[in-house]
C-alpha cells in the first residue's frame, strides 16, 4: 500500500491486548506512520477524592494507598505527609528512617516491574522473567517487614506502625547485595546486547525542551537530561541524610528511559545500605490527634514514576475538607503523544510502556468489596507460597525444583 | 531574581511557630507583595520552601505570568479545585528548581469563567479538563479535549466534588457504570461465582 495520503485512524483501547489497564487512543495513521494520537483516560475513576472527605484520616490513609497498586506506598507517604504537616507533627527520627527504607524497596519493585514489562513488549520475554524473578526477592522481603506484598499499611500518623527488627538488617543486606549484582548484569546487558540497543534507540524521543515544556516528571523526565528528583530538591523522610546521585541521561528516548531505571536502582542500593548502617534507635511513632487542625499542605513525594503530590485541606475536624492527589501518570500524559507522533504503530506499545503508565493512579479508584462477605480465614505466608505451588501443581507445572531463598516450596 | 530578603519590608508574618523561616523564599514573599501590594494577610509562609498567595481573581494572571516568567517557577505540579460555597477556589502550585513551591490560590464565583494558564503550560490542560469534570469550573481559551476523568455519558451539570453532591444509587442511572465487558483471557474460571464487582 502506498497509500500514504490518506490518514486511517485505528482505535486501541480502551480494552485491548497490547495495554495493561484501560485506557483509549485514536491513532492516526499515514501508513505505519502516526499522525497524531488522541487520548482518552477516566476509565478507572473511583471517586477517591469524594470517598476521603468522608472518612477519617485514619480510614484515608488506607483508602488513598488503594490509589496504586505499585506505589501504594508513595500515596499513602505523600497523604500522610501533608496531613502531617498541617497537623504541625513532627516524626521521630527512626520513623523517617523506616519511611525511606520502605519507599526504596518500593522503588526497586517497581523499577525491576517496568524492566520486565519493557522486554515483554518488544518480544524480549527472557528479560522479563529473569527480571520478575529477581522482582520476587524484594517483594518477599517487603512482606516479611510489613506483612504484605503491596498497600503495606506501613504509614501512620505520626509514624509508621511496624518497627523493623534489628535481625532483619542482615537479610535487607542480602537482597541488596544480590539484587545489585542482578542489576549490573542487566546494566551491562543495556550496554552491550545489540538488539536491545537498537530496538530501543531513537524510539519515542522527547526532547529536553518538550519534557520541560510539557512538565513530565520522574526517569521520563531525567532521559531527556531533566535533572529533577523531589527526594533531593525538596527532601523529605530521611532524604536529607542520605547521599545519592540523581541520575540523567541524554539519549532522550526509550533506551535512555531504560538507562536512568537501571542507574537508579544502584542508587537505591546504596541509599538502603545507608539506612541500614545510620538507622537510629527510639521510637516509631508519636501520638496524633484525630483532629487535624484547620489549614492546608502539599506534599510532594519523589515516587518511582516521578512526582507524586498530594494536597490536604483539613477543616478542624477527624475528617479532611478536600484531598487532591495528582499522580505522576497524568503530568506525563502530554509528553505521550508527543513521543508517538512520527513514529510508528508498531512502537506504540513499548513507548507507552516507556513512561511507565499507572491509569489507575491517574484516574484514582478503589476496587472495594463488601467486607462481610469476605472468607475471613487468614493464611501465613508459607501456606500462600505452599498454595500457589499446589495451585499449579494441579495444572501439571511443577515449580518445586525453583528455589527462591526466604520463600518455602 | 531578588532572592535576597529585603531588608526594609519586614517578612510576612509567620503562625506563631518554632524558628523564623529563612532563605530566598522570604525574597519571593516579599516580592509578591510590593509588586502586586497584597495585604500582608495574602501571604503565609509555611515552611522553607512553602508559600501560599491568595490574590483576587483580577489579579491572578499578572501575578500568575510574574510567577512562571519573573520568579522562574516553570513547573506547574497541578491545579487543586476547591468548593468554597458561593465560590470555586482555585489553587496552582508551581514549583521550580531548587525544591520552592508557590502556592497560587484565587477564587471564582460559581458559574463565572476563568483564563486557561494553557498559553504558559501546555500540559495544564488536563488540570483544567478535571476541574471543570468534577467541580464545574470553566476556563477560557482551554483547548478542546475529551472529558477527564468523568465519562462521556456523564449528566451535564452534575459536579460530584461539590459539597452538596451525594452518591446516588446505581438505579437512579447517572453513575450507572456500562455492563462490563468480559475479559479478554482465559483468566479465572474459578471466579465465575463471584458477582462481577462493578
Amino acid at each position: 500500500m502506498s497509500d500514504t495520503d490518506r490518514v486511517v485512524t485505528v482505535p486501541i483501547g480502551p480494552q485491548h491486548p497490547a495495554l495493561k489497564e484501560p485506557e483509549s487512543f485514536m491513532v492516526d495513521l499515514r501508513g505505519e506512520k502516526i499522525d497524531a494520537v488522541r487520548m482518552r483516560f477516566g476509565y478507572n475513576h473511583r471517586g477517591i477524592e469524594k470517598g476521603a472527605e468522608s472518612r477519617s484520616y485514619t480510614q484515608d490513609l488506607y483508602l488513598v494507598e488503594r490509589v496504586c497498586g505499585i506505589c501504594s506506598y508513595s500515596h499513602s507517604t505523600a497523604f500522610v505527609q501533608a496531613v502531617e504537616e498541617i497537623g504541625g507533627l513532627e516524626l521521630p527520627r527512626r520513623a523517617k528512617y523506616i519511611r525511606t527504607l520502605i519507599a526504596e524497596l518500593e522503588r526497586i519493585h517497581s523499577h525491576l516491574l517496568w524492566l520486565g514489562v519493557a522486554g515483554h513488549e518488544i518480544g524480549f520475554d527472557t528479560l522479563l522473567m529473569y527480571t520478575w524473578r529477581d522482582r520476587e526477592q524484594v517483594m518477599i522481603l517487603l512482606a516479611k517487614l510489613t506483612g504484605n506484598r503491596v498497600n503495606y499499611g506501613m504509614n501512620t500518623l505520626g509514624g509508621v506502625r511496624r518497627d523493623i527488627a534489628p535481625e532483619m538488617y542482615p537479610e535487607i543486606l542480602r537482597v541488596v547485595d544480590l539484587l545489585e549484582e542482578r542489576t549490573k548484569n542487566y546494566i551491562d546487558l543495556a550496554q552491550t546486547e545489540q538488539t536491545l540497543i537498537q530496538r530501543l534507540s531513537n524510539v519515542g524521543r522527547l526532547s529536553r525542551e518538550d519534557a520541560l515544556r510539557l512538565g513530565t516528571v520522574g526517569p521520563t523526565a531525567r532521559a531527556s537530561g531533566v535533572d529533577r528528583d523531589v527526594r533531593r530538591d525538596d527532601p523529605y523522610a530521611a532524604y536529607p541524610e542520605v547521599s545519592f546521585k540523581v541520575v540523567i541521561d541524554d539519549h532522550c528516548d526509550v533506551y535512555g528511559r531504560t538507562v536512568v531505571r537501571l542507574g537508579e536502582l544502584l542508587e537505591t542500593y546504596s541509599i538502603i545500605r545507608q539506612l541500614i548502617k545510620n538507622m537510629p534507635d527510639g521510637p516509631i511513632t508519636i501520638k496524633a490527634p484525630r483532629r487535624i487542625p484547620e489549614g492546608e499542605a502539599v506534599s510532594r513525594y519523589e515516587a518511582p514514576r516521578g512526582e507524586d503530590v498530594h494536597y490536604v485541606r483539613g477543616n478542624g475536624t477527624e475528617k479532611p475538607e478536600r484531598v487532591k492527589v495528582r499522580a505522576p501518570t497524568l503530568a506525563n500524559f502530554s509528553s505521550v503523544s508527543k513521543m508517538l507522533e512520527d513514529g510508528y504503530l508498531a512502537d506504540l506499545p513499548i513507548v507507552i510502556a516507556a513512561i511507565d503508565p499507572c491509569f489507575s493512579c491517574t484516574d484514582r479508584m478503589v476496587e472495594l468489596r463488601d467486607g462481610v462477605s469476605r472468607d475471613s480465614r487468614s493464611l501465613t505466608w508459607e501456606e500462600v507460597s505452599r498454595m500457589g505451588v499446589q495451585w499449579y501443581r494441579d495444572r501439571g507445572i511443577d515449580p518445586s525444583r525453583i528455589t527462591i531463598p526466604g520463600a518455602c516450596g | 531574581m531578588s532572592d535576597t530578603p529585603s531588608p526594609a519590608g519586614a517578612a510576612p508574618a509567620a503562625e506563631p511557630g518554632p524558628a523564623p523561616i529563612t532563605g530566598p523564599i522570604v525574597g519571593i514573599a516579599e516580592e509578591l507583595r510590593t509588586r502586586f501590594s497584597l495585604p500582608q494577610t495574602a501571604l503565609k509562609l509555611q515552611r522553607a520552601t512553602r508559600l501560599w498567595v491568595d490574590v483576587d481573581q483580577a489579579g491572578f494572571l499578572a501575578l500568575f505570568d510574574h510567577v512562571v516568567k519573573g520568579m522562574g517557577f516553570s513547573i506547574l505540579c497541578t491545579i487543586t479545585g476547591l468548593d468554597l460555597g458561593t465560590d470555586l477556589g482555585l489553587i496552582y502550585h508551581m514549583a521550580r528548581d531548587g525544591g520552592i513551591m508557590v502556592n497560587v490560590k484565587t477564587r471564582v464565583p460559581k458559574g463565572k469563567t476563568h483564563p486557561s494558564v494553557t498559553p504558559w503550560f501546555p500540559g495544564a490542560a488536563i488540570y483544567e479538563r478535571e476541574v471543570e469534570d468534577l467541580l464545574g469550573a470553566s476556563f477560557d481559551g482551554r483547548p478542546d479535549m475529551p472529558r477527564y476523568p468523568l465519562p462521556e455519558d456523564w449528566p451535564q451539570g452534575d459536579y460530584p466534588l461539590l459539597k452538596d453532591w451525594k452518591p446516588r444509587a446505581e438505579s437512579e442511572g447517572a453513575a450507572a457504570a456500562p455492563a462490563a465487558a468480559p475479559s479478554a483471557g482465559a483468566a479465572s474460571p474459578a471466579e465465575k461465582g463471584a458477582a462481577p464487582n462493578v
